[in-house]
C-alpha cells in the first residue's frame, strides 16, 4: 500500500515540510485532498468516488492524476518506501 | 449541488532562490475573449488550432505608429511589408489605413497588384527580381530598390528596351553600431559601394533616382541605430544634391522595429523592454531634421515596419492534448499547436494564457506541440496554471511571420479568422484539407496500383 512518511504533515494551506531533510513543498487544494486521503490510508477507489461526487471530472482523469501525484510524492521522497515493500 | 471545477493535483518543491529560470509569472487572468468574442465559441465554430486576427488592434497599432511619426515630421508614408503577413485581408486593412505595399518577390508584387494597389505605390525590394518582374515594375512606374550591380545593369538595359525611365532607389547597408551587420543586401556606405552605384545611376541618365533605402535589421532594440542610419542616408542625399543638383524625393528607413514579444532567454518581458514607436521616431526624425536638408526640402520619410505593426493583432488558439512527465519528473503539456504553424516560437518565449478560469497554482512546464519531432517545442519552460486535457490556450502576439512562414508538415494548416471592428468574425483563409494538399500532386499511372 502507498503510505506517506509518518513524520510528514500538511497544513490547511497546503504547506508540507519534511523534517528529515528540511525540504518544503506546496500543494494546491486538490493536491491537499489527495495528500490527506493517501495519508489516511484511504483506498484508491474510495478516493475517486469521493472526488467524483464533489468535482466535475471523470474516472480516467482521476486515475491518471492520482498516479502522477503519487509518482511526484515518491520523487520528492515523501513516501514510506518500507511500507511499499511490505505491500 | 453543482460540482466544483476540477484542477489536477500538484505538489511543488519550494526553492529559496526565486525567481527561477522559469521566469516571473505574468498570466494572472484567463484570456476568455478576443475583442469581446469568446475564445471557446471561436474554437467551437472554426476548430482548433485557430489563428485569430483583431482588425481593431491592427488599426489602433497603425494609428499609434503613424502618430508617432507625423507629429514629428512633415511627410511620412508607411508601406506594408508583405512578407510579414500577406493574407489579403490583412494587407487591405493596412491599405485602407493608407499604407503602400512593400514587396520582395514577383509573387508578392502580383499579390499587391491583385489587392488593388496602384503600381506607383509599390516598393519593390529584394535581391531576386527577374527580368519579367522588372519589366512589369518599370511599366507600372513602381519604385524599384536596387540590391546589386547586376540588377542595376539589367534595369538600364530594360529602360532602353522599354523606352521608359524607371524610378529607382538603392538599398544601402551600413555600420550603425549593430552587429552582425546586415551587409549582404544592397551597397555598402562605408566602403564607397553606395556612391559607386549612385554615380553609375546618375551618369547613365537612363534612370530616375527617386530615393535611398536601408533596412538595418529586424527586431532592433536600439533606436539610436536608426538615428545613425538616417543620418548616413541624409548625408548621401545631400551629397547627390551637391554633386548632381538632383533632389532625392524620399528616404526609406525599412522595417525592423522590435515588437512587444519576449526574445528567447530574455529575463524581462518585451512589453517592458522594447522601445516604443515614439522612441524610434524621435531618433529617425531628429537625425533628418538636424541634417543639412533645407527645412522646405525635407524628403518624404518611408517606413516599411512589419512585425511591430502586426504582432499584437495575431492570436493562436489551441487545445491541450495531454499532460505528461519526462523521465526526470519534469512536467510537460502537449498542445495541438506545433512549430510548423508557430515558426516564431524559435525566436520568442510567446506568452501563453489559459482560456478558462484557473487558480493561482502554477507548475513549471515544457509546452510541446503535436508533431512527432524533437524540435517541436513551443515553450522550453513556462510557469503555467494547471491545465487539463481539453482546456484551451491562447498564444499571444503571433501576427508577424507565422502566417507566411508556416509550413504544411505532418498536420494541416488551420483556418485564419478576422474579428472586424463590430466584433463580427470572417474566415480570411480556409484550413487545408487532404484534398487541397493532394491536388498539387500527380501520381504516375504505373504507381497507382499496389498489393500488400
Ligand atoms: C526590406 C525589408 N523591409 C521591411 C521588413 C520588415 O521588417 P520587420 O518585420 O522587422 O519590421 C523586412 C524584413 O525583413 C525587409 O527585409
Amino acid at each position: 500500500m502507498i503510505k506517506i512518511k509518518s513524520n510528514i504533515a500538511i497544513s490547511d494551506s497546503g504547506f508540507i515540510f519534511n523534517p528529515a531533510n528540511g525540504e518544503s513543498f506546496s500543494a494546491n487544494p486538490i493536491g491537499i485532498e489527495f495528500f490527506n486521503f493517501i495519508k489516511q490510508g484511504k483506498p484508491q477507489e474510495d478516493i475517486f468516488e469521493n472526488m467524483l461526487e464533489k468535482y466535475n471530472t471523470d474516472k480516467n482523469t482521476l486515475e491518471k492524476d492520482y498516479s502522477d501525484f503519487v509518482q511526484t510524492l515518491n520523487q520528492f521522497q515523501l513516501l514510506d518506501q518500507d511500507a511499499e515493500k511490505e505491500a | 449541488m453543482e460540482k466544483q471545477r476540477y484542477e489536477r493535483p500538484v505538489i511543488i518543491k519550494l526553492e529559496s532562490n526565486m525567481p527561477n529560470k522559469f521566469g516571473l509569472r505574468t498570466e494572472y487572468k484567463p484570456k476568455t475573449h478576443i475583442d469581446n468574442v469568446s475564445v471557446k465559441d471561436l474554437i467551437n465554430e472554426y476548430g482548433s488550432p485557430l489563428f485569430v486576427i483583431s482588425e481593431k488592434t491592427i488599426r489602433s497599432t497603425y494609428k499609434n505608429a503613424k502618430k508617432a511619426f507625423t507629429t514629428r515630421y512633415p511627410k511620412v508614408q508607411f508601406a506594408w511589408s508583405y512578407k510579414t503577413n500577406y493574407l489579403s485581408a490583412v494587407c487591405n486593412v493596412f491599405h485602407q489605413e493608407g499604407s503602400w505595399a512593400e514587396v520582395v518577390s514577383g509573387f508578392e508584387y502580383d499579390k499587391a497588384i491583385k489587392n488593388g494597389v496602384d503600381g506607383k505605390k509599390i516598393i519593390f525590394n529584394g535581391p531576386d527580381k527577374t527580368e519579367k518582374d522588372l519589366t512589369k515594375a518599370i511599366e507600372n512606374d513602381s519604385l524599384i530598390h536596387i540590391d546589386h550591380l547586376d540588377e542595376l545593369y539589367t534595369i538600364i538595359e530594360l529602360s532602353e528596351k522599354l523606352n521608359k525611365k524607371p524610378k529607382v532607389a538603392i538599398r544601402v547597408n551600413m555600420d550603425t553600431g549593430i552587429y552582425p551587420m546586415w551587409d549582404r543586401f544592397g551597397f555598402n556606405y562605408e566602403n564607397g559601394q553606395a556612391w559607386d552605384a549612385l554615380n553609375k545611376i546618375m551618369r547613365s541618365k537612363k534612370l530616375d533616382l527617386v530615393g535611398l533605402h536601408t533596412h538595418i535589421g529586424t527586431f532592433m532594440l536600439s533606436p539610436q541605430a536608426y538615428g545613425t542610419a538616417a543620418y548616413k542616408l541624409a548625408e548621401l542625399a545631400i551629397g547627390i544634391q551637391k554633386k548632381y543638383d538632383h533632389e532625392i524625393k524620399y528616404i526609406d528607413m525599412g522595417g525592423g522595429f522590435a515588437s512587444k514579444n519576449t526574445l528567447k532567454g530574455a529575463y524581462l518581458p518585451g512589453v517592458d523592454t522594447s522601445p516604443s514607436f515614439d522612441d524610434f521616431s524621435e531618433a529617425i526624425t531628429s537625425a533628418l531634421i538636424n541634417s543639412d536638408f533645407k527645412p522646405d526640402k525635407l524628403p518624404l520619410l518611408i517606413l516599411e515596419t512589419g512585425r511591430a505593426l502586426i504582432d499584437d493583432a495575431g492570436f493562436l488558439l489551441g487545445t491541450v492534448i495531454s499532460n505528461k512527465r519526462l523521465s526526470d519528473g519534469k512536467r510537460t503539456t502537449i498542445i495541438d499547436v506545433g512549430v510548423n504553424i508557430l515558426f516564431t516560437s524559435f525566436w520568442y518565449d510567446h506568452k501563453v494564457t489559459p482560456a478558462q478560469p484557473f487558480t493561482q497554482y502554477t507548475e513549471d512546464t515544457v509546452l510541446y506541440g503535436p508533431l512527432c519531432m524533437n524540435i517541436d517545442v513551443i515553450r522550453e519552460n513556462a510557469s503555467l496554471p494547471l491545465l487539463n486535457k481539453g482546456d484551451n490556450i491562447v498564444i499571444h502576439q503571433v501576427g508577424a511571420y507565422n502566417m507566411t512562414q508556416w509550413m504544411q508538415f505532418i498536420t494541416l494548416r488551420p483556418k485564419v479568422v478576422m474579428i472586424d471592428m463590430d466584433g463580427k468574425t470572417h474566415i480570411i483563409r480556409e484550413n487545408e484539407s487532404i484534398d487541397s494538399i493532394t491536388s498539387f500532386e500527380k501520381v504516375p499511372e504505373y504507381l497507382k496500383k499496389f498489393e500488400l
